[in-house]
């Protein structure tokens, strides 16, 4: 028999519907603009970590198609809006990401993306808090915590994760898990294994962490934090051992920009992924000036699951994609 | 032998795990952080029975392992073997040792059919079914007037196994036994 039946309950759909209502209206109150960027890119974000899809695209059938690539974030298309003078704005999309697929991973997902001109990351947890406390009618009792990245590492691991050795990283994570040892290749890999391990499904309250290592900076900027220690200003979400939202302070620098992109590129390579080229216009918008902003990608479709207590995000999404 | 990868790692999958045969029991997609994709992995290995636990790279491979799963009816044991034959119609023969058989040696009796899971063409472990039925070839008389209170005594079958019983239960008594929990069911009719 072909599956054709919906995941999703009607009850879920019903409250996608409404949880959807709840976004807008908290923008609308505090005068942020929803804005729409294409799903279909000529560029794709460089991140090792993220594999884009490709679409192909021809003028007439037969002729010679050319590749463009299903978004991974808005991020790129709405920097070039923050650029171009457009204030605080937000989108609520779908994004793509290839080979993503398990209980809390869908290929094809909804985020709810926002940037706010002249935030800082305080301000702007401040404000995904609220969003949090309003989606999920968070009794005012439930507090959420923030925690650095380096304190929770202390916490659990009693380890300073941005100073600790490479090798020393090492022997923990292998005292931690089994793997094999080639598999851990940076202190990313270690960090990233640990927390996943050993961290995460700890965390069932709602917390903030902030101040990652600097290589996990992405597309965020680096300071130091009040140890004289170099991180990158990111912070994620986390509630019930599950990342619900990832937010930066972030990059205006198109050189430092460029940079990251070449470094990304050159991760690629080593790990024998598919090279992509930056994105021009972004780099141009970058140079003309972006204003400081905080922005953050949400998971909508997690957010879901914690408002509903589902275990599978196939129970909110109508048709995931075995059966889309 | 197929090669597979994490992404085809479904539960109940046979692969080989440093030389062992293992059966994957749950494969978790995990992506902490904006790093690597990783997978965690319990797997069930099939010779020793023990569950583990290991995470590997998205993408990596491990190779299949030749299990199969037969239904085979038990025979007779020379001591050092126990001797199943398939119930398939090709009367195949096959001896298993004392580490395949393990601890359903508590529950062997001839002609009952057992699940026999081959490796590499060697047996490595025998399944008995759920429920069996057996004769109490040793008890102590229970005390007349006492089956009310619900009171037990050991029994010994004859498969060798002991299981608790109830105070009625008497010498030549078939009992059915649930071979998952060791526990005593119900009297089988004679």
């Amino acid at each position: 028999m072909t599956r054709w039946q919906p995941t999703a309950s009607l009850v879920a759909l019903q409250a996608r519907a409404d949880l959807n209502r709840v976004i807008r209206h908290f923008f609308a109150q505090r005068g942020v603009l929803e804005v729409e960027t294409p799903l279909l890119c000529a560029a794709a974000g460089t991140d090792p970590a993220l594999e884009p899809l490709q679409a192909l695209y021809a003028t007439s059938p037969g002729a010679k198609a050319v590749c463009r690539f299903l978004q991974t974030s808005p991020e790129f298309a709405m920097k070039r809006l923050l650029a171009a003078g457009a204030g605080p704005i937000y989108q609520l999309c779908k994004a793509f990401r290839g080979g993503e697929r398990g209980r809390r991973h869908n290929p094809e997902f909804t985020m709810l993306e926002w940037y706010r001109p002249g935030f800082s990351l305080t301000e702007l947890m401040d404000e995904v808090e609220a969003l949090l406390r309003e989606a999920l009618a968070l009794p005012a009792a439930v507090a959420v915590a923030r925690s650095s990245y380096a304190e929770l590492f202390q916490r659990h691991l009693d380890i300073d994760p941005h100073r600790l050795p490479l090798a020393d990283l090492r022997t923990l994570t292998l005292q931690r898990l089994f793997i094999a040892a080639d598999a851990l290749q940076t202190r990313a890999d270690c960090l990233d294994l640990l927390y996943g391990h050993c961290i995460e499904q700890t965390l069932l309250e709602p917390v903030f962490i902030f101040d990652y290592p600097r290589e996990q900076a992405a597309l965020a900027r680096v300071g130091l934090d009040a140890e004289g220690r170099m991180v990158a200003r990111r912070f994620e979400l986390v509630m019930r051992g599950m990342e619900i939202a990832n937010g930066y302070d972030e990059l205006c620098d198109a050189g430092e920009q460029a940079a990251r992109f070449a470094s990304d590129r050159r991760h690629r390579a080593a790990r024998d992924l598919p090279d992509l080229q930056p994105d021009a216009r972004l780099l141009a918008s970058l140079e003309a000036g972006l204003p400081a902003s905080a922005g953050v990608a949400l998971g909508v479709d997690r957010l879901l699951m914690l408002r509903l207590g589902s275990q599978d995000i196939a129970e909110v999404l109508a048709f995931p994609f075995d059966v889309a | 032998m197929a090669v597979f990868s994490t992404n085809e790692f479904k539960a109940g999958l046979k692969v080989l795990l440093d030389n062992d045969p293992c059966s994957i029991l749950e494969n978790e997609y995990v992506k902490p952080g904006k790093g690597q994709a990783f997978n965690r992995v319990k797997l069930r290995n099939l010779l020793n029975g023990r569950v583990w636990e290991r995470t590997f790279k998205s993408g990596d491979t491990l190779d299949g392992a030749d299990v199969t799963e037969s239904n085979m009816e038990y025979l007779y044991s020379d001591g050092e073997f126990w001797h199943f034959m398939k119930t398939d119609g090709s009367f195949e023969q096959i001896a298993a040792d004392k580490n395949a058989v393990g601890d359903t040696i508590n529950w062997l009796k001839e002609q009952e059919v057992y699940i026999v899971m081959v490796w590499n063409e060697a047996p490595i472990s025998v399944t008995p079914p759920n429920f069996i039925e057996l004769v109490v070839t040793q008890t102590d008389p229970g005390l007349r007037g006492d089956t009310a209170t619900g009171g037990s005594k050991p029994a010994t079958l004859s498969s060798g196994a002991i299981v608790k019983v109830p105070l009625f239960v008497e010498e030549g008594d078939i009992l059915r036994v649930d071979t998952r929990s060791g526990e005593y069911v119900s009297r089988a009719k004679k």
